[in-house]
């Protein structure tokens, strides 16, 4: 993990337009260090563009991302993010990795691939071509790939959307396993159990707007907005 | 259509009895342009990568020119390189006007365009699927070119090939630089050009029908190890 830490993070009034249309509308929050924050919210919600703002995919048009550490560089290398589709570059799993960790500027790729193949119960994909795996395993080769950095945050954007409940089981316990190993964790879902399953804290969006921001625990047990708690009914929001 | 049926037999017969003329052509012909093709591939692939990548003032304008010189008249390329090589021309001194190399000049300029723009192509739609994922990874410009290339590298194989088409089948350009010089600058093309002028079409159909033959048993060979290479790498 890197030396320089970047969290806490301080949120305030993030926003983004696109052309006449809000996304994301005036989005404010605190990330502390070693939390599982779930970003949750329906379809068309802002979740993702909200992950892409804080990881600096996106820039934003209103508001601030501002990290404990000004050091701009630190806080890239400080972040590692998992996509919903996971783009395998055409070459074989522990390439994969290593290009990553290459990128990264790690000397000894090869081992630091081993091992993160390894942590995530990879190592029988190890020379397989990535693009030929399942689409389960290659959501894992990501996870792995991302883990081999040792990021401080790690973003994961509903990266189970389209896998089956054991492929599902597999990513949630890696991102269990990193979060117990020290990093931060902050993932967008719209499943409902998912969000119970891992949650420390809920970040509820609709409309792009941050409607409810509250521990897990009293989210799920006593929402304090309506929408939210149509949500939690398993209601259709629109 | 007996001419036609005659030229056929003439050319089933200089392939079977291995003509050493037509060896000694087809030979030259393979290696000029199989030089050009390498020579233009390793500048015009990167560069389509770089352009692809690039965000500056005039890009557009920059890959417009890029594609409008993918249909470039042969004679003129012979011409400006005949220009810049003769005795009077800035790289007169080098003496290779109507050799061998003058001529795989003149075809790496003439493909330089066509595998420059078509890996420019390729290089931005991958750039579409990969730009988060590398960009998340902090991969400088350079990387992402070099990821870039190196998994787009059996698509692109189509670029190289079409710049290859190009070059082997060209005619006016390595007429001018090269000469048409018997045994030192004689490719299929030229010595098409100088049987059909000299009225000897059954000759000059032959060696046609061989140089077609040449360029599609390059392609199906290419293709097939494209194909089989996706199939193992995905």
């Amino acid at each position: 993990m890197a030396d320089a830490k970047i969290l806490p993070l301080a949120v305030v009034g993030l926003g983004f337009r696109v052309g006449d249309i809000s996304v994301l509308d005036g989005a404010t929050f605190d990330i502390a260090p070693g939390s599982r924050n779930i970003v949750l919210g329906p379809n068309g919600a802002g979740k993702s563009v909200m992950l892409r703002l804080l990881h600096g995919l996106l820039t934003p048009t209103s508001g601030r991302v501002g990290w404990s550490n000004p050091d701009a560089l630190a806080v890239r290398r400080a972040q590692a993010m998992v996509f919903q589709r996971p783009v395998m570059l055409r070459r074989s799993a522990r390439e994969n990795v290593e290009f990553a960790l290459h990128v990264a500027g790690v000397r000894n790729v090869r081992n630091a691939a081993d091992l993160a193949l390894d942590r995530a119960g990879l190592m029988r994909l190890a020379d397989r071509p990535a693009r030929l795996c399942s689409g389960g395993e290659q959501q894992r080769i990501a996870l792995a790939r991302a883990w081999a950095l040792q990021p401080e945050v790690l973003f994961l954007d509903e990266p189970t959307a389209s896998l089956d409940p054991a492929a599902t089981n597999a990513i949630e316990e890696a991102v269990n396993a990193m979060h117990r190993a020290g990093t931060t964790i902050i993932m967008t879902t719209h499943d409902l159990g998912q969000a119970r399953r891992l949650a420390d804290r809920v970040l509820f969006l609709n409309h792009g707007r941050l409607v409810e921001d509250a521990p897990a625990v009293s989210f799920f047990a006593q929402p304090t907005s309506p929408d939210a708690a149509a949500f939690i009914r398993g209601e259709l929001l629109w | 259509m007996q001419e036609i049926s005659q030229s056929l037999s003439l050319a089933v017969a200089l392939i079977t009895s291995l003509d050493s003329t037509l060896l000694s052509i087809a030979g030259l012909s393979l290696r000029v342009s199989g030089i050009a093709v390498l020579a233009a591939a390793l500048l015009a692939l990167p560069f389509g990568a770089w352009l692809a990548l690039a965000r500056f003032p005039g890009r557009q304008g920059v890959i417009a020119v890029l594609n409008g010189m993918m249909g470039l008249p042969p004679v003129v390329v012979g011409l400006l390189v005949y220009l810049m090589l003769s005795r009077a021309g800035p790289l007169g001194p080098l003496g290779i006007l109507f050799t061998p190399a003058a001529m795989m000049i003149a075809q790496a300029l003439l493909i330089f365009p066509i595998i420059a723009a078509l890996a420019r192509q390729v290089i931005e739609d991958a750039w579409g699927e990969y730009r988060e994922q590398l960009v998340s990874l902090n991969a400088s410009r350079a990387q992402c070119m070099r990821a870039l290339l190196w998994d787009m590298r059996f698509t692109l194989t189509t670029a190289v090939l079409a710049g290859f088409g190009r070059a082997i089948a060209e005619v006016g350009a390595v007429m001018i630089v090269g000469g048409n010089i018997d045994g030192v600058t004689r490719l299929m093309t030229t010595a098409i050009a100088l049987e059909t002028s000299k009225g000897d079409l059954p000759l000059a159909l032959a060696l046609g029908v061989v140089l077609i033959t040449m360029v599609i048993t390059i392609n199906l060979a290419a293709q097939w190890v494209k194909s089989t290479a996706m199939k193992k790498h995905g």
